[in-house]
């Protein structure tokens, strides 16, 4: 399977997402955020980053990119999109995920490990992660307090549309566990037709355990499992 | 004497010409000032919008109040640690003032607001107010 991962300028884990994806045995490729193509890429991640400095709002100059007309081509057309981080930002300003993240809560960075609860596991991104695993991967990031109005959280609760909650070790949902705030600990979400996710832990950070934690393989097993299918599934 | 009317017309339209001044060169090639009542006649039929002014727009964006503010918190905290009483709430935002050269200051104003709705604020979480003068 062939993931393209995109380049803005001051995006900073573009070189893990490759990484991870090539450590899994598929090929990755860079797509320059100038790119009007996305070649034939099967899933497309936005990584994590500052992309444009984080000027204005993260992400908000990043979505006007040349690049995202042809992620939201692919978005519509049924492909793949997986935003991590900065990526998240991205995709709530271009309106394919619902939401935007805002400042942390106590207006601190933080950069540690959390543990995150899976709530859907019959989607693209959660289908190789196991009932009851608590996934252990890490945040780095000052903007991750997720927000939607309450018509929009009812929504994303009713549709199963949030995947990943910040939780503590044994899986409780805590305010403790909660490390910027966001609404119902919302770690991270899909849209309606699940095949747009994004999340502001880095999977692309625990793919290796010697990283401390190899839990993000998941994340990317569950991607590459779900193209397989659809191949599969064209082919017969 | 046609000729240079007709360039200066062009001119105008192009928006290069700010200023009525003109010096009409004669035929001869001696710079002459044209009269008065020449220059005065060809500029009666240019409409007024063809001079293009220079406008600041003055965008404020704040945060939804359905949107926790920590900074807003975290200042009014501070303010009322300095000594301030009676403060009842902050809210952090941001302020642009955007220079541009328009002719026509409501278009200017609809475009900038687009701007504003679609680019400059996330109306998802920020609410703006739009001024230009």
């Amino acid at each position: 399977m062939n993931f393209a991962v995109l380049q803005f300028p001051a995006s900073n884990c573009d070189q893990d997402c490759v990484h991870a994806v090539r450590a899994l045995g598929h090929t990755a490729n860079f797509i320059w955020h100038k790119d009007t193509s996305l070649g034939d890429a099967d899933a497309v991640i936005i990584p994590g980053g500052f992309s444009y400095g984080d000027y204005l709002r993260c992400g908000a100059i990043a979505r006007f990119s040349p690049v995202m007309q042809a992620v939201k081509q692919f978005a519509d057309n049924g492909g793949l999109v997986l935003g991590i981080c900065n990526g998240f930002q991205i995709l709530c300003e271009t309106g394919l995920l619902p939401g935007a993240l805002v400042r942390n809560r106590d207006l601190q960075f933080h950069c540690e490990q959390v543990f995150l609860k899976t709530n859907n596991f019959e989607t693209p991104f959660t289908n190789k992660i196991s009932a009851e695993k608590i996934l252990k991967i890490p945040i780095a990031h000052g903007e991750g307090c997720y927000f939607a109005d309450e018509e929009t959280l009812a929504k994303l609760k009713a549709n199963k549309q949030i995947l990943w909650q910040y939780c503590d070790a044994n899986g409780n949902l805590t305010d403790a566990a909660n490390p910027n705030g966001s609404l119902q600990n919302i770690a991270g979400i899909c849209n309606e037709r699940r095949n747009v996710a994004a999340l502001m832990p880095h999977p692309d950070r625990a793919s290796e355990e010697i990283l401390g934690s190899a839990d993000g393989k998941f994340i990317f097993e569950s991607m590459i499992a779900a193209l397989q299918n659809k191949t599969a599934a064209k082919a017969a | 004497m046609a000729q240079c009317a007709g360039n200066f017309n062009a001119a105008l339209e192009r928006g290069w010409l700010a200023r009525v001044n003109l010096i009409f060169s004669s035929s001869r090639g001696r710079a002459v000032r044209a009269p008065k009542q020449k220059i005065l006649a060809s500029i009666k039929i240019f409409p007024q919008n063809l001079f293009y002014a220079r406008m600041k727009a003055k965008i404020i964006i704040t945060p939804k109040k359905a949107v926790v503010d920590p900074q807003g918190i975290t200042v009014l905290k501070a303010l009322e640690h300095m000594g301030h009483r009676g403060i009842k709430a902050v809210h952090v935002g941001k302020y642009l003032e955007i220079e541009l050269d328009a002719t026509d200051k409501e278009a200017a104003r609809k475009a900038l607001d687009e701007a504003a709705h679609k680019f400059l604020s996330n109306p998802v979480i920020e609410d703006y107010k739009l001024e230009i003068e």
